[in-house]
């Protein structure tokens, strides 16, 4: 955890340039001396017994205790399990949610046929369909992977959709003027102009999907960090649950990063982005 | 119907009782005569709602005709009053846009040097000025070496200096490529700086039709500049004390 918090803040450091060196790592100390003290009191009170290990455990314990895990590979393989989740229903997702904002986006008919179902659905909330997923599916992967796919869908689907929807209507004259094909249009022109607003969907999606992970997980399976989170609530061990909290969101921290990245190497055309970048 | 056949013998454009209306309204083109000769630089003037943008429009084939005729040359490129480029293809990539064949990056940046921007090939759009923005704009329309040039209203949203270079810019690349021009504008000296001839629309007819007699390089303080001042503000209702 420390390294991603010393690396968001060291634009603050490189700000700080010509100033004296200790205010940018005073800056650092202060921003972070809050969370460091509310571990260092949780750490405390564990060790006072003011807080029960049954209730929560220590901050050392967790760490110990996801070393251990590591070195038995339990971590590593349930881990692996839940990418492999997560990353199939996103893909699913991903192929399902654009090819449906392409067909709605880029002919008034599809958008006829496809909006009007998408809009109604997406108003219901996914979980709810764990029931009948179990029904449908059982309780292999298909029902976890189904559940992902589902819920990270909607975002992707409506904010491209969107995307394409309010391209500059300017930008498509111009084409026509300048004799564009149909074809070319849509490569040059409304592609390009709703990247933005796919990559939005797709962060949304990713957070989506852990979320859809973490209930899949629970409700019915024998291994991922879901699953290693419910066994150790049979045994009382708040550590094992609260290194599958720890993952969980490293996990989603993780994800967030890869789709800024994205964001930075595709859209280096934007004046917001090269800022960022030569800063 | 006679008088207007020798003049559009031989003529780049022409335009014949086209008339335009949106719903019920009154008639936004009301049988419109018009015709451009190749190479020759008309400049198009009229109030708001006087329908010369629709007429552009049409003559871009962005707006159907639908009563009347018109004709026009195949190669036709359009320049707007804002920029239109995408934000998303670096300049020399809008330049070519649509283009195919060989060396287009070499057409680009040889058209762009002509406009003056060959500094600026490899930059993106967002990053330009407006009169940048504009001279790409320019540069767009002439690598497809058009035969008749629209100019809607270019250099409406630029700066006083801007425009005068940008006029400049213009005229010369004009002299240099003889098509045909279509110049919208609310700027009765931009009209008699650069055009043959200045046709004012009122309520979708053409009120006058002012030829500019006056050799170039035109120089405001011609008395005759003067002269046609006056006459072209007169006819757009606008009196000069």
């Amino acid at each position: 955890m420390s390294g991603t918090l010393i690396r968001t803040a060291s634009p603050v450091a490189e700000r700080g340039r010509g100033r004296p060196v200790w205010r940018p790592a005073l800056g650092v100390l202060t921003r972070y001396a809050s969370p460091v003290l509310l571990v260092l009191l949780w750490q405390a009170a564990c060790s006072a017994g003011l807080l029960s290990t049954r209730l929560v455990a220590s901050p050392v314990q967790i760490v110990a205790t996801g070393w251990a895990l590591t070195r038995d590979g339990t971590l590593q393989t349930n881990l692996l399990v839940s990418l492999a989740r997560a990353g199939a229903g996103l893909g699913i997702a991903f192929v399902a949610g654009v090819g449906l904002a392409l067909v709605s986006g880029l002919s008034r008919l599809g958008e006829d046929i496809v909006d009007a179902p998408m809009q109604i659905l997406r108003t219901l909330p996914a979980l709810a369909l764990v029931p009948l997923f179990i029904l449908w599916f059982g309780i292999g992967e298909t029902p976890k992977v189904a559940l992902v796919a589902l819920g990270s869908s909607f975002p992707i689907y409506l904010n491209l959709h969107k995307g394409i929807r309010s391209i500059d209507p300017k930008l498509l004259e111009m084409a026509r003027t300048l004799g564009l094909s149909r074809a070319r249009t849509i490569r040059d022109v409304i592609l390009p102009g709703a990247l933005p607003d796919l990559l939005v969907g797709l962060r949304f999606a990713v957070g989506i999907s852990w979320l859809m992970l973490v209930v899949a997980e629970q409700v019915n399976a024998d291994s991922g960090i879901g699953h290693m989170m419910m066994d150790a609530e049979d045994f009382l061990r708040t550590d094992i649950i609260l290194v599958g909290l720890a993952i969980y969101g490293l996990l989603g921290l993780a994800s967030d990063q890869i789709v800024r990245f994205l964001e930075t190497a595709l859209l280096s055309w934007r004046p917001s982005h090269r800022a960022a970048r030569s800063a | 119907m006679n008088a207007v056949a020798p003049l559009t013998q031989g003529a780049a454009v022409v335009v014949q009782g086209l008339t335009r209306r949106f719903g019920d309204g009154p008639a936004v083109l009301d049988r419109l005569d018009l015709a451009i000769a190749p190479g020759e630089f008309v400049a198009l003037l009229g109030h708001s709602g006087s329908g010369k943008s629709t007429l552009l429009r049409t003559l871009a084939g962005l707006d159907p005709v639908t009563e009347g005729s018109v004709t026009r040359p195949r190669d036709v490129s359009v320049v707007f009053q804002e920029s239109r480029l995408l934000p998303w293809k670096r300049v020399w990539q809008n330049i070519v846009l649509g283009q195919d064949g060989a060396n287009r990056r070499d057409r680009a940046a040889s058209v762009l040097e002509e406009v003056g921007l060959g500094h600026r090939v490899d930059a993106w759009p967002l990053t330009l000025s407006g009169g940048e923005a504009q001279r790409a704009a320019l540069a767009r329309a002439l690598v497809r070496e058009p035969a008749f040039l629209m100019l809607d209203e270019p250099f409406a949203a630029l700066d006083a200096l801007t425009r005068l270079k940008m006029q400049r810019l213009v005229s010369d690349l004009w002299t240099r490529h003889r098509c045909s021009v279509l110049l919208v504008t609310h700027d009765v000296d931009e009209a008699l700086l650069l055009a043959d001839r200045a046709v004012v629309l009122e309520r979708g007819r053409i009120r006058t039709n002012l030829p500019i007699p006056m050799e170039r390089p035109r120089r405001h303080a011609d008395p005759r500049f003067e002269h046609l001042r006056g006459v072209l503000l007169e006819s757009l209702g606008v009196h000069d004390d």
